[in-house]
């Protein structure tokens, strides 16, 4: 190890002559770069090809921008609307409705709803649309933003009323990513 | 960073870090732990599990930094030929693979009460398995060949290539929809989290990551002492046999 140690200290001769042909090391330098250049290249033009592969959930804009063919699986995402939460006593199931803050989409579904589900919160629902136009959602996540606080400052920014500029701007900016 | 490739003088400084890095090591995990666990307050959402992000965020964060470490360190070894990067290269990937193994377990208990998910293949989630998996590659291929610098040239190779999923570890919860949040302290309009909960999280952070170097230094050191004494044992039997043959 010490003897490869020598043999690769830096050649002081190779900075003064920058006329000297390429050596081995900044060959192999430009092998390196060139090499990560065409991969990160490959890579973006894969995961572009694959955009709409990739997607987790569809907003309710994009639901409706794509026409949907109803009976496929696939899930929705965005924030319950407030006072739309809709509980039948009789078969146990609820109604929600999902905004992207353009448009909205309409929920049903039938089992235990996570903690975290309120209105005004996000959620990703997996289900199949039917003919109606209706979410017919067999699992229902809760989907939480990035802010963290401690519960008295939530109520004291609600208190003084900078909660809802700031949710909504946040929500503002999520619903135009959702519908891009 | 040549001056550092000599062996020798990577072990006298070694020795003269380890006893900081591990005593920094403990003291930060302590006091970041007692300030997660009892003096942090509960979040207005999540309540109490929130408590989990105080490992599995500095975890996460380490899975990519360590990772980051051993792509350059593969680089350094492929380029430069530096008899100590191949060493840092392969002492680290266990490491960070037991990081980003904490970050999947702990992402999937604070998932469930959260989310009533453990698991959900969204782009975040699917890209730190694919980090594990790149570790799991690098560690098998390593040690896969009999002459131990083909597997290490190898390994550097996959290094250097697994390290384009780091940006998109990093940006997948801003390209794609996903069930994971966005950033909350790496982004461009400062942490979206408040500071008696900031503290703590930066504090275990900083105890992970001395963590990482005090057992880069132990792993390493230990490596190099194997392979002195695999060529003393070598030089020994070659001396053996020039005896015998005389």
């Amino acid at each position: 190890m010490n003897v490869s140690a020598q043999e690769d200290a830096p050649p002081p001769p190779e900075r003064a002559s920058p006329k000297k042909p390429m050596t081995r090391k900044r060959r192999r330098l430009y092998l390196v770069l060139a090499g990560m250049v065409l991969l990160g290249a490959a890579a973006a033009l894969v995961f572009s090809a694959l955009r709409d592969n990739l997607v987790f959930f569809y907003g309710p804009s994009e639901l409706l921008d794509r026409k949907v063919e109803p009976g496929h699986r696939l899930r929705i995402g965005g924030l319950v609307v407030e006072n739309s939460v809709e509980r039948n006593v009789g078969d146990g199931s609820v109604a929600f409705r999902v905004t992207d803050l353009s448009n909205e989409v309409l929920v049903t579904f039938r089992g235990l709803l996570p903690d975290l589900f309120r209105e005004g919160q996000g959620v990703v629902a997996e289900g199949i649309l039917d003919r109606n136009g209706v979410f017919q959602a067999s699992e229902v996540l809760a989907k939480h933003d990035e802010n963290y606080m401690p519960p008295e400052v939530a109520d004291a920014l609600k208190k003084s009323g900078q909660w809802k500029s700031q949710g909504r701007g946040r929500e503002e900016n999520e619903s135009r990513e959702v519908g891009r | 960073m040549h001056r550092f490739a000599n062996p020798n003088r990577f072990l006298r400084i070694a020795a003269l870090i380890l006893p900081w890095s591990a005593a920094i090591t403990v003291t930060l995990l302590v006091v970041g732990l007692y300030l997660a666990l009892k003096v942090s307050p509960a979040d207005y959402q999540q309540g109490e599990s929130v408590r989990i992000m105080y490992v599995h965020v500095p975890a996460a964060w380490m899975a990519l930094f360590v990772y980051s470490c051993l792509a350059g360190a593969s680089a350094i070894a492929l380029i430069w030929k530096h008899p100590l990067a191949n060493l840092a290269a392969k002492a680290s990937a266990p490491i960070g693979a037991c990081f980003t193994f904490i970050a999947l377990t702990t992402g999937a208990i604070w998932g469930k009460p959260i989310w009533d998910a453990w698991w959900v293949w969204d782009a975040r989630l699917t890209s730190v398995l694919i980090l594990f998996f790149f570790y799991m590659g690098h560690m098998a291929l390593t040690s896969a060949f009999e002459d131990a610098s083909r597997g290490e040239r190898a390994a550097a190779i996959l290094a250097l290539v697994g390290f384009i999923n780091i940006p998109v570890i990093k940006w997948s919860v801003d390209w794609w929809n996903t069930l994971h949040q966005p950033a909350s302290i790496v982004r461009l309009d400062g942490p979206a989290i408040h500071a008696s909960m900031l503290a703590p999280l930066l504090i275990m952070a900083a105890s992970f990551a001395t963590y990482y170097v005090s057992v880069l230094i132990l792993r390493l050191r230990s490596e190099i002492l194997a392979r002195k004494m695999d060529a003393l044992r070598l030089t020994r039997v070659r001396d053996s046999q020039e005896a015998h043959s005389l």
